[in-house]
């Protein structure tokens, strides 16, 4: 018990507070002026909106991997199975560079899309595109025990009292990965907005376009605005913390409402 | 309904999970598909239900072709071994499932769904679970709102899947004559499978014996106990002393000394003789068609249980009622009262 709590503490609630007790330097004015600034909210809209967006798709499209990899056999399925936790392993830098060099307007996509009017690097569909790519296994291994966990012969049941594929999806398969779903999706979410390493690379970094909040931190910083730069990630700070703290009480309702078997 | 089957064929690989069977049960009898895992009869039931397709053979409802519908036409309820009840619906919604789902044009209006739910519920006796979760339900309990699920469509069928088979011996014991006065109750036709026989001949009107994929013996309890039509459903109902025997020149031998047993109509060669334990009477040495000496009797309730080294080599163990003592060493004389020689 107390190691746990000394150890919480140096790692992770004494940076923390400093961090916090750093913004207290700023007079509530200051702190508003810093955030209303259009560089700032423009940098906090591209990373939380983006954010948001590439979730969403990796809900959904995570929601249909989980299903192909515990629902079908197919050869290669454990490959495809590992593959999933490359994003997890890959540092960020090298994630940004792939991307970048595979989305440039001479790369093997950016060529055809560009062919098509669509540019993605250095733009904020670039940022998009990484934030999916490292959001990805999140949402996968938060629902596939969950899937693997629910019984095949719940489908059985509810088709045999009268319901259509439709209906069984809809009343009882997503009502019982709900949770988990949202849980992947609050983490991807966190993951997205904190991402930098990955996004740089491939984003442009054009202030109030593609300049993500991670960065312009780091900008501030170099430039010796250190109070700037904490008023920021107190923000960021924030949001995260609601994020986790939403993710809790999702997990905790889960469990209360199915007790272990 | 009548439910009928014809010839029905299901491979799993090269491994045949149903070898042509054929079958009829009548409007609302409650029939057993008994047999060890492995027989084919969990695929059979899952094949009436719709859950399963032959290879080929036939399934008819009421003389019309069910296997033209899926699951979900056929009308049928099914109750899984493992319950499979919605995890994140309470008890209550669970029942309400069949109603909720059915098509706008017939389905009932809230009142009339709720009504129907507290009925059943009332049924199987637990409307006061109405607002629990399954996963704070006891076994026996989840089993009842599994059924309560099922009846709550009307089916015109009930199947159940080995419906007590994850439930402890004394909670199962109760189910059984619960599940044989609900369906006095409502009459329904009924195929249940287990590999409990005690289970199947305590509850079912007709037992259906299964082995191999192939349908062994069809008939009443006492029927498949009393009359066992093969060597397996012998061995596999009641308990029974089994003796290799052979068959020749118009002689039952057991090793090499001849018994006086009737040998009219079998075929000779080497073949099995099956009596029931408590079907051996105990006379005195010379008496009957066996004779041995007793090694070793416990006694206990009723009988005296006594294991009896016969003259050509078996050692068998019988049952024998206690109004004559037997004492390890004393040669007795044994005639079997009812036995039954299988050729293989």
């Amino acid at each position: 018990m107390g190691l746990t709590l000394s150890w919480l503490s140096i790692i992770i609630l004494i940076p923390l507070a400093g961090l916090f007790l750093r913004s207290l330097e700023l007079s509530p004015e200051q702190f508003w002026n810093i955030l209303s600034s259009r560089r700032t909210l423009n940098a906090l809209r591209v990373s939380f909106g983006l954010a948001f967006a590439a979730a969403s798709v990796n809900l959904v499209m995570g929601s249909i991997i989980v299903w192909a990899l515990v629902r079908y056999r197919f050869p290669g399925r454990r490959i495809f199975d590992a593959i999933v936790d490359v994003p997890f392993a890959l540092p960020t830098a090298v994630a940004g560079v792939a991307l970048t060099s595979l989305f440039a307007e001479k790369g093997w996509l950016g060529a055809p899309l560009a062919a098509l009017g669509i540019k993605v690097a250095f733009t904020p569909i670039g940022i998009f595109v990484a934030m999916i790519f490292i959001g990805i296994p999140f949402v996968v291994r938060t629902v596939q025990p969950v899937l693997q966990d629910l019984d095949p012969e719940i489908e059985e049941a509810a088709g045999s009292l009268g319901a259509s594929r439709l209906q069984t999806i809809r009343r009882v398969i997503l009502p019982s990965l709900a949770p988990a779903l949202l849980t992947g999706l609050a983490l991807a979410f966190a993951r997205a907005v904190g991402e930098y390493g990955s996004v740089i690379f491939i984003a442009g970094n054009l202030p109030n376009v593609s300049e993500i909040a991670p960065l312009l931190i780091v900008i501030r910083l170099s430039e010796f605005r250190y109070a700037d730069a904490t008023a920021i990630a107190v923000v960021m700070l924030v949001v995260s913390f609601v994020t986790i703290f939403a993710v809790n009480r999702l997990q905790r309702w889960a469990q209360n409402r199915v007790p272990a078997r | 309904m009548t439910i009928e089957v014809k010839n029905l064929v299901k491979k799993f690989g090269t491994f045949a999970a149903l070898d042509g069977v054929d079958l009829k049960v009548d409007n609302g009898e409650l029939v057993a598909l008994l047999g060890p895992s492995g027989s084919g009869k969990t695929t059979l039931l899952r094949i009436i239900a719709g859950l399963d397709w032959p290879d080929s053979g036939e399934v008819s409802f009421n003389g019309a072709d069910a296997l033209a519908q899926g699951a979900r036409e056929r009308h049928v309820g099914f109750v899984f071994q493992h319950y499979a009840l919605f995890r994140h619906m309470t008890v209550f919604e669970n029942v309400a499932f069949g109603l909720r789902v059915q098509p706008r044009a017939v389905r009932k209006d809230e009142a009339a769904i709720r009504a129907r739910v507290k009925e059943l519920l009332d049924l199987v006796q637990l409307d006061w679970l109405a607002d629990r979760y399954p996963g704070q339900l006891s076994g026996g309990q989840r089993q009842r709102i599994a059924l309560a699920r099922a009846l709550a469509i009307e089916p015109r069928i009930l199947l159940l899947d080995e419906p007590f088979g994850a439930l402890d011996a004394k909670v199962r014991k109760e189910l059984r004559k619960w599940l044989r006065s609900l369906h006095h109750e409502i009459n329904v036709t009924s195929i249940f499978v287990t590999h409990d026989q005690e289970e199947a001949l305590e509850v079912a009107n007709r037992v259906v014996v299964m082995d191999k994929g192939r349908i062994e013996q069809i008939g009443s309890p006492n029927d498949v106990y009393d009359n066992p039509a093969t060597a397996f459903v012998h061995g596999f109902i009641g308990e029974s002393i089994v003796l290799p025997v052979d068959v020749a020149d118009g002689a039952v031998r057991l090793g090499d000394r001849p018994l006086a047993l009737a040998v009219d109509g079998l075929s000779p060669g080497a073949s099995k003789l099956f009596v029931r334990r408590h079907d051996m009477l105990v006379g005195p040495p010379g008496s009957g068609a066996f004779e041995g000496a007793v090694q070793h009797v416990r006694t206990f309730g009723p009988v005296q249980r006594a294991e009896v080294a016969l003259f050509g080599g078996e050692t068998i163990e019988i049952d024998a009622p206690r109004d004559r003592e037997l004492r390890t060493g004393d040669r007795v004389g044994l005639e079997p009262r009812r036995y039954r020689i299988f050729a293989g």
